[in-house]
């Protein structure tokens, strides 16, 4: 009775070799790399790099250890691993000296990393050691400074494309308005036409401090208004900057696949950005530097236009720009659109003709804005601006076909579908309320982290120790069995962690702790069980039948209450929480299984094939006298 | 090796109402303590101050906590950043001080042993993230709490479920009285550790209550009160074996796991002591208060049931 089929014993053979194999790569540490990545969007890295960087390191006479090509959506990484972190450093400056030969302007990052040293045949079956986290092993410090300047200047261009749109909907004679540095001006043809303005003003905007006057310039002599935001109202644009641009960094590292990142309001116009286990900047400067801002503008391709672009002159209200390939084109001052009110960006086809094609959402105020300004300019060119570290490039300027209503743009044309790809990745990234440059970055040392570790392991070890000593004298060979699956467990949790490329933090590692303590009460309700039936008269086989079977609805039970809290924790759970919750959420699924299966499967290994079996070594069973 | 030999049932019940007294004044007085103290919440809670300081040579981080724990921080980390020479010090703030001031006292304080200290920067943590954090624990206690009164009104029966969810929080209280009480530092690696007692505590409650259920199912006849005492009394080696093993694992992080995980074991010791207490006596004298009966748990003989009903005949 107490025997299993055969697969089940395979299973738990597989489990034991799957559990093993996947923890291994966990004890080999790490080796000292250099790793390539593109420092530009335009900028690609193909895997021919790994040719071109081995040539360099060749001449140089600095042997490496291995090197790979990791392609992450569009972009492509090179990385080279080295036998001494002396090797790294020199390898490190060979590398920075060929592949950028102007410093001033690099076109690659060549940064320092670690990767993980386990053998080349454990990566080739996917695995791969857990990630650690900034606790644990330091990481990536970033301090980002938003540009509120720039975030309230692009409040300003949007007040003024707003009242544009008002004005025009009330008729109201308005010859022109724009945004004069820090300020919104408002020109008008007669009072009469002021009036009306002021009073929609007044009413979209009661926190706008309004000053009447008259215009100068061109438009001399007329009556103007300048709306400027009050102090409480820039707070609030300030305010909402931020946290924009920190959802948006969310986004974009919870996109690029970055575990547990902390992403932190510092004092009024400051983030800071940690990535746990990201060693080397240029990883994280190729997630938060290519944040960037977009703007949709009109280009103005009128023949005065092209005549001043070929002359080298700028005519008042169009700025030049250049696009990707260096062509320039002069756009418009006015701002029709900003990342903010695009919601998605994604590379596609088009329905019919099956170009590859850019699909843009946009928000149900940047869609209004968006069916006026197609309407007015069909066959004329609208250019998306993306502003990378303060400069502004243009990605693409597709000419308007016809009125596109209700919010769904597609851009096609001459592109390929990786062009598509790139592109929709930028705008999504755009969707930035300010800029942002990086004032201060650091790799935080491993000081701490190895400290961190080493306690960790220990408070662990000792723990488990004693919990397995403990089984094996109040139970015996049962307690052994115990032991040995509380083992099995661990290396289970352990390799699935390793499977998921959890980042391992030290709650994390409190987690395994209570893992593995609280594993055991699963052992002990199947152990208390026999003994129990043992107690009542039960033969020694039918003890432990009964015993497994009667202990099975318990622990089904308890753990799944249990797992509703760790589910909880998962959900509402933040950093280190989190961390603790992905663990605990595990090891409840490896220890029901290490229990109930593995367990199960050496006892019956071991007692189910005897068939006089005398009695059970599972510790003292007392029978009280009756 | 048997520690348990327990010849007759235990009449745990028996007492239950002087119990369930001192449950109430010990629930009771954490509520008051925690009102009236209020928590040590953590910097990630109430936002705080980094300093980054350089040191010409080597830091000494030994002496810095040193000093620091002199001039009173508790819940400070140092740590290098970047290169061994440079230190990052987070303090939590300090009331009535600026995070300016803060850092001129501690530069005071270090440049008294090592004169060529620089402060390199300062900088503040913004309380938002900390109300933020706030607001997911409650979701996430009331998540758990839902969550937990479903299943086992699914699984056993709602009198049951109330039972277990207020000895459940009764053990939640209790230690975050004594987080209150003794004004130990409240970070969110305790608020994993709290809400991980809930899913622990109430796993000892389900234990029992499997266990009660099994009996009704095994006894007809019999009073109420002496099945829940034969069922606690049946699994009170399980219990006390099970708490210490993870009392033995908890143990070993209090001792060797450093300061992040002080707290953290200590709010599971309490849980896991209050939990033993709570399933034992709460839970089980709630579900009594609210009129478990045998019918509730054991439904009419169904031919699924008929195997355990053999059984029972016995």
């Amino acid at each position: 009775m107490n025997r299993y089929p055969l697969w089940k014993y395979l299973t738990v053979l597989v489990a034991l070799i799957v559990g093993f194999l996947y923890t291994l790569p966990n004890f080999f540490g790490e080796a000292p790399a250099v790793q390539v990545s593109s420092a530009k969007s335009t900028t690609k890295i193909e895997p021919a790099m790994l040719d071109q960087v081995q040539n360099v390191l060749e001449q140089a006479a600095i042997p490496t250890t291995g090197s790979n090509f990791e392609r992450n959506g569009p972009v492509g990484t090179v990385r080279f691993r080295f036998s001494t972190p002396d090797e790294q450093l020199k390898a490190r400056d060979v590398i920075e000296t060929a592949l950028n030969p102007d410093p001033a302007d690099p076109t690659y990052t060549v940064a320092l990393n670690l990767l993980p040293a386990s053998p080349e045949w454990l990566s080739a079956i996917g695995a791969n050691p857990m990630y650690l986290g900034l606790d644990l092993r330091g990481g990536v410090h970033f301090l980002l400074q938003v540009d509120m300047q720039g975030a309230l200047t692009a409040r300003y261009d949007s007040v003024a494309t707003d009242l544009r749109a008002s004005f025009r909907e009330e008729r109201i004679a308005a010859s022109n308005v724009e945004r004069d540095a820090m300020s919104v001006v408002a020109v008008f043809q007669d009072e009469q036409a002021r009036n009306r303005g002021m009073a929609i003003l007044r009413s979209q905007y009661p926190d706008m401090s309004l000053v009447e006057g008259e215009s100068q310039g061109a438009r001399s002599g007329l009556p103007q208004v300048t709306g400027t935001l009050s102090d409480a109202a820039i707070a609030t644009v300030q305010n909402n900057a931020l946290k924009q641009n920190i959802t948006t960094l969310h986004n974009r590292i919870n996109e690029l696949g970055v575990a547990e990142p902390i992403i932190q309001q510092q004092g009024a116009d400051r983030i800071v950005v940690q990535l746990p286990g990201v060693q080397d900047v240029a990883k994280a400067k190729e997630i938060l530097g290519r944040t960037a801002t977009l703007e949709i503008r009109l280009v103005d391709d009128s023949p005065t236009a092209t005549a001043a672009l070929a002359a080298g002159s700028v005519p008042f209200g169009l700025e030049r720009y250049e696009d990707t390939d260096g062509r320039p084109m002069l756009l418009r001052r006015q701002v029709i659109l900003t990342g903010e009110n695009l919601q998605d960006a994604q590379a596609g086809r088009d329905s019919q003709t099956q170009q590859p094609a850019v699909h843009l959402t946009l928000d149900s105020k940047g869609a209004r804005i968006f069916r006026d300004v197609t309407r007015n300019n069909i066959d004329k060119r609208m250019a998306i601006l993306l502003f990378e570290k303060g400069k502004g490039e243009v990605v693409t300027a597709p000419v308007i076909r016809s009125e596109i209503p209700g919010g769904q743009v597609q851009i096609s044309g001459s592109m390929t579908a990786v062009d598509a790809a790139d592109i929709s990745l930028l705008l999504r990234a755009g969707s930035l309320a300010a800029p942002m440059t990086i004032i201060e970055e650091r790799t935080i040392g491993p000081s701490l982290g190895a400290e961190n570790i080493s306690m960790g392991f220990n408070a662990t070890l000792w723990g488990f120790v004693a919990v397995a000593l403990f089984m094996i004298v109040y139970y015996r060979l049962f307690g052994l069995f115990s032991a040995i699956g509380l083992t099995v467990n661990v290396f289970l949790l352990l390799s699935l962690l390793s499977m998921l490329q959890a980042t391992l933090t030290l709650p994390g590692i409190a987690a395994i702790a209570l893992t593995i303590g609280m594993a055991i009460d699963a052992n002990v309700l199947i152990n208390e069980r026999i003994r129990e039936e043992l107690r009542k008269g039960e033969s020694p086989q039918n003890a432990i039948q009964i015993g497994f079977e009667r202990a099975w609805g318990t622990i089904l039970d308890s753990n799944l209450t249990t797992l509703i809290v760790g589910i909880a924790l998962l959900i509402f759970g933040t950093g280190p929480v989190r961390g603790f919750a992905v663990v605990h959420c595990l090891g409840i699924l490896t220890s029901m299984f290490t229990a109930v299966v593995i367990v199960r499967a050496m006892v019956n290994l071991s007692h189910g094939g005897r068939k006089k079996l005398q009695g059970l070594s599972i510790g003292t069973v007392w029978k009280p006298k009756d | 090796m048997e520690f348990f030999r327990i010849s007759r049932t235990i009449p745990f019940m028996r007492h239950r109402m002087a119990l369930n007294l001192i449950s109430l004044v010990f629930f009771l007085a954490a509520v008051i303590l925690i009102v009236v103290r209020g928590f040590n919440l953590s910097i990630e809670f109430t936002g705080g101050t980094v300093i980054e300081l350089a040191y010409p040579e080597t830091a000494p981080l030994v002496e810095i906590r040193g000093e620091l724990e002199t001039l009173g921080y508790t819940d400070f980390q140092v740590q290098n950043f970047g290169t061994s020479r440079d230190v990052l010090i987070r303090l939590p703030i300090a009331e009535g001080q600026s995070s300016a001031d803060q850092s001129q006292v501690l530069m005071a304080a270090l440049t008294a042993s090592a004169p060529d200290v620089t402060l390199q920067r300062v900088e503040f943590v913004g309380p938002q993230i900390g109300r933020e954090l706030v607001e997911n624990g409650l979701l996430a206690l009331l998540f758990v709490i839902i969550g937990i009164v479903i299943y086992l009104a699914i699984r056993f029966e709602w009198k049951f479920a109330i039972a277990g969810v207020v000895a459940n929080l009764h053990d939640v209280v209790i230690i975050l009285g004594f987080f209150a009480l003794f004004q130990w530092e409240f970070s969110l690696a305790v608020l994993a550790g709290v809400l991980a007692v809930l899913g622990y505590s109430v796993n000892e409650s389900v234990v029992i209550m499997d266990r009660i259920r099994e009996n009704f199912r095994r006894l007809r006849n019999v009073e109420v009160s002496e099945v829940i005492d034969g069922a606690i009394t049946q699994t009170i080696s399980r219990t006390i074996i099970t708490h210490g093993s993870t009392q033995m694992m908890v143990l070993a992080m209090l001792i060797f796991g450093g300061p992040t995980l002080h707290y953290f074991s200590l709010a599971l010791t309490i849980g896991i002591w209050f939990g033993i207490y709570s399933s034992i006596f709460v839970a089980a004298s709630i579900a009594l208060w609210l009129g478990v009966k045998r019918e509730d748990l054991v439904k009419p003989v169904k031919k699924d049931d008929e195997a355990e009903e053999v059984y029972s005949e016995n």
